[in-house]
């Protein structure tokens, strides 16, 4: 348990980042449709550290893939832009979780539709096992 | 920041000609992410790895852009084709204006 | 009284607990979450243990009587002792201790004895959970086990040693050490201490036992004590070692998990190619394995109360059939080993002074598992409101720890059987109404949410001068309502600070007394400690 390790979070009421998200992700898409499929994302059911949660994304015929975390006060994580070197438009990097939330990939692909891929990724404070 | 920052990759030493290999880098780097306070309540500025890039004989791997909410020491994993025997680069840019280098040669066999 | 232990005693021979007709012609040996318990112990299984989701109502969330009744079980008999709760205090006068790693290598050694070359493997939890073994940092245990041979092992509380000393042991042990889900955190790659996987070669078949190291390790224990590992599930590594062994030759595989029974379950239907599950970290005890598609699971239970013999038949690279037999060791009726025993009280010797000083005595019941609450976490959650002078007391739901029974001395070492660990600082702080609420919601949702693979094989944390009502069938946020402060009776303002004492807190720089401190200066104020019913918490939605 870490019901102690609670004690030194900030708590106060959480505001909803979701719709700030959603601004941010009509900047890269232009408000186009967004596909399902074509791009997956990896990340745990669970962070073992809220400070670095492993994502990793693939989206093969990517340009580019644009990382989301609607739990955070600022939304945007990272964008991967793929060379012609690059070889699976795969990436994976670490990243914060300010709380539970959504992390969200959207992948411009190279016919300049967009594609969408989320997770809902559960950061905890503990519990004591067996 | 600029004190201890060191970069760190792992690419394979060989490949055959247009194969695809993995790439892992890691950069020390606190990614102080200008939304902490310090014990006087005064907001601790900004100061991140904003960019990387990997290229290979000058041709681009990939092309990244960090906010703050990418972890302490970014770490980064992706895949590459290897046309031929070269050199990678890989390039980390601060916020302070350093910029971070590091080689690794890979021969095709 | 004595003469229904020996009543019990001449019911129960040794030759029944070991009988086996010996089958197949491979012989797995599981032993697990024996927390440092090398002496005998009492041993109260919970009666309240819920499962959610689709294993509401299943094995191993069913208890006491309902428990007797699916496997038949009569009232008052061996079995009903050792695998359910109901009439425990009585029980146990007449049938005695369980454990002790003397009795249990007197079990090993019978099993080796019809199958020379059985495996032996031990499911983790071993390095943690009493007076010797924090004094020696592991040592205590790692002699014995060491004494037992056994072939591989995985792990969970031994990372609460911190790396370097874990490191230190492991590149000592004899056998393998194993944990397909250990890995390095900077690099994810497999940790190199670690293998995934070992084969062995016996009876004339290819056995490969793969380990799965518990999987939340970070979480639910101080992640900054070894920083240099990341562990998770990850059930699609977990396929591809099953398929690299079986290309290898494998003809049977065996997974050697610390995944907890309901994770178990859920990774047998995911992960196909297994033949064998020995489940450990829940502490179930279940006299029969349980079978999802093709992989049959088998718990153990704790703190060396059962040791489990698996007879396989293994042909033309399939498992053709299997016998099982969960053996409750029964101290006063399995003869110890004598070499186990010399070796167990020379590891003892240093501290017999220290542990056996008797602090008090108790005219209760003292026992640690089930959802809620437990009678020693009571007593620990009163020690804390008195000593540390609190309004709110919490402590982790941990499952290990022995019992007392009524009647019996509280020494020292019984104090720290239920409380030992690296991180055992009790802190006192400010927390609100508002901030104990998230906490209760999110252990409650590590505990029941109805996917397992969000659960972590704890109980809920336990609440002393805070009462509350939990629906376990809501999701997080919305479980716990009618938060009550019980000095008053007044329910709980989210915006008051409220004074509350706790202890294991992950954090690093946690202050505070050892708690086993706190409990022996309680207990020494007490005198006679007596336990109340414990009605603080409602529970609904099952
Ligand atoms: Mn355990
Ligand atoms: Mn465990």
């Amino acid at each position: 348990t870490s019901s102690a390790g609670m004690a030194a979070m900030a708590m106060g009421s959480l505001p909803a980042f979701a719709s700030l998200t959603d601004d941010e992700i009509a900047k890269v898409t232009g408000g186009a449709e967004l596909g399902e499929g074509a791009i997956t994302l990896d990340a745990p059911e669970i962070a073992e550290n809220g400070n670095t949660v492993p994502i990793g994304v693939s989206a093969p015929g990517a340009v580019s893939i644009v990382l989301f975390a609607d739990g955070n006060p600022v939304p945007n994580v990272a964008t991967f832009k793929f060379g012609p070197l690059s070889a699976s438009r795969t990436a994976s990097t670490r990243i914060r979780l300010a709380r539970t939330q959504n992390v969200i990939a959207i992948a411009e692909m190279e016919d300049g539709s967009f594609q969408k891929a989320s997770a809902n990724i559960k950061v905890t404070i503990g519990g004591c096992g067996g | 920041m600029a004190s201890g920052v060191k970069p760190r990759v792992k690419v394979p030493k060989t490949a055959s000609a247009g194969e695809t290999i993995e790439i892992k880098t890691l950069i020390s780097h606190t990614m102080e992410s200008g939304q902490r306070k310090d014990s006087d309540g005064n907001v601790i500025p900004r100061s991140i790895i904003n960019r990387f890039t990997a290229e290979f004989n000058g041709q681009n791997v990939i092309d990244v852009t960090l906010e703050p909410a990418i972890s302490t020491n970014p770490y980064f994993q992706f895949e590459a084709i290897v046309p031929e025997t070269g050199e990678f680069k890989f390039i980390w840019y601060d916020d302070d204006g350093s910029v971070y280098e590091e080689t690794k040669a890979i021969s095709v066999s | 009284g004595n003469w229904a232990r020996l009543a019990a005693q001449q019911a129960l021979t040794q030759d029944d607990l070991l009988a086996f007709e010996t089958f197949g012609n491979v012989s797995l040996i599981h032993v697990t979450d024996i927390h440092a318990q090398l002496k005998p112990v009492y041993f109260r299984e919970p009666s309240v243990n819920i499962g959610v989701g689709e294993n509401k109502g299943e094995v191993p969330h069913v208890t006491g009587a309902d428990f007797r009744r699916l496997y038949g079980i009569k009232d008052g008999s061996p079995s009903h002792y050792a695998l359910s709760s109901g009439d425990f205090s009585a029980l146990a006068k007449g049938y005695g201790r369980v454990g002790g790693l003397d009795r249990m290598a007197t079990v090993i050694s019978a099993i080796r004895a019809d199958r020379p070359d059985a495996l032996l493997l031990d499911g983790g939890d071993t390095w943690h959970g009493s007076y010797t073994c924090q004094q020696t940092a592991g040592q205590d245990m790692v002699n014995v086990m060491n004494a037992l041979r056994p072939d591989a092992m995985t792990f969970h509380w031994e990372f609460t040693l911190g790396s370097d000393r874990v490191t230190e042991i492991v590149e000592g042990l004899p056998f393998a050490a194993l944990g397909q889900n250990i890995f390095d955190a900077e690099w994810d790659e497999p940790a190199e201490l670690f293998k995934p996987y070992k084969m062995f070669e016996r009876g004339g078949t290819k056995i490969a036992v793969i380990g799965q190291a518990f999987p939340y390790m970070p979480i639910a224990n101080p992640g900054w004590m070894f920083p240099e590992y990341s562990f998770g599930i990850r059930d699609e590594n977990m396929a591809a070692m099953v398929e690299e062994v079986r290309a290898a030759g494998a003809e049977c595989v065996v997974v050697l998990s610390h995944n907890g029974f309901d994770v178990d379950k859920k990774m047998a239907g995911i992960v196909p190619g297994i033949d064998v599950i020995l489940s450990g970290h829940t502490h179930d005890a279940l006299p029969e394995p349980v079978v999802i598609g093709d992989t049959i699971i088998l718990p153990s239970g704790s703190n060396g109360k059962f040791v489990t013999r698996l007879d396989l038949d293994i042909r033309d690279g399939r498992m053709m059939g299997y016998r099982s037999k969960l053996i409750p060791v029964f101290s006063d009726v399995i003869e110890p080993d004598a070499g186990i025993t010399a070796l167990i009280d020379e590891q003892r010797a240093p501290y017999e002074a220290e542990m056996s000083e008797v602090i008090g005595k108790t005219d209760s019941l003292l026992y640690r598992r089930g959802n809620f609450n437990g009678s020693w976490d009571d007593l620990i959650c009163d020690a804390l409101l008195s000593e540390r002078d609190a309004e709110i007391a919490l402590s982790p739901g941990v499952r290990w720890g022995p019992s007392l029974i009524p009647g019996q001395e509280i020494t020292r070492e019984d104090i720290w059987n239920v409380t030992s660990m690296s991180y055992g600082e009790a802190y006192r702080s400010e927390m609100t109404g508002e901030f104990l609420k998230v906490i209760l919601e999110d252990v409650a949702d590590n505990i029941f949410n109805p996917d397992p693979y969000y659960q972590q094989g704890g109980d809920m944390v336990r609440t002393g001068g805070l009462g509350y009502s939990i629906d376990v069938s809501r999701p997080q946020g919305e479980r716990i309502s009618n938060m009550t402060l019980l000095s008053t009776g007044e329910a709980i303002d989210p915006q008051r600070a409220y004074v509350v004492s706790g202890w294991a807190s992950v954090n690093e720089d946690t202050e505070g007394p050892q708690i086993w401190d706190v409990v022996e200066s309680h207990i020494r104020k007490l005198g006679t400690v007596v336990v109340g019913p414990n009605n603080s918490v409602e529970v609904t939605g099952i």
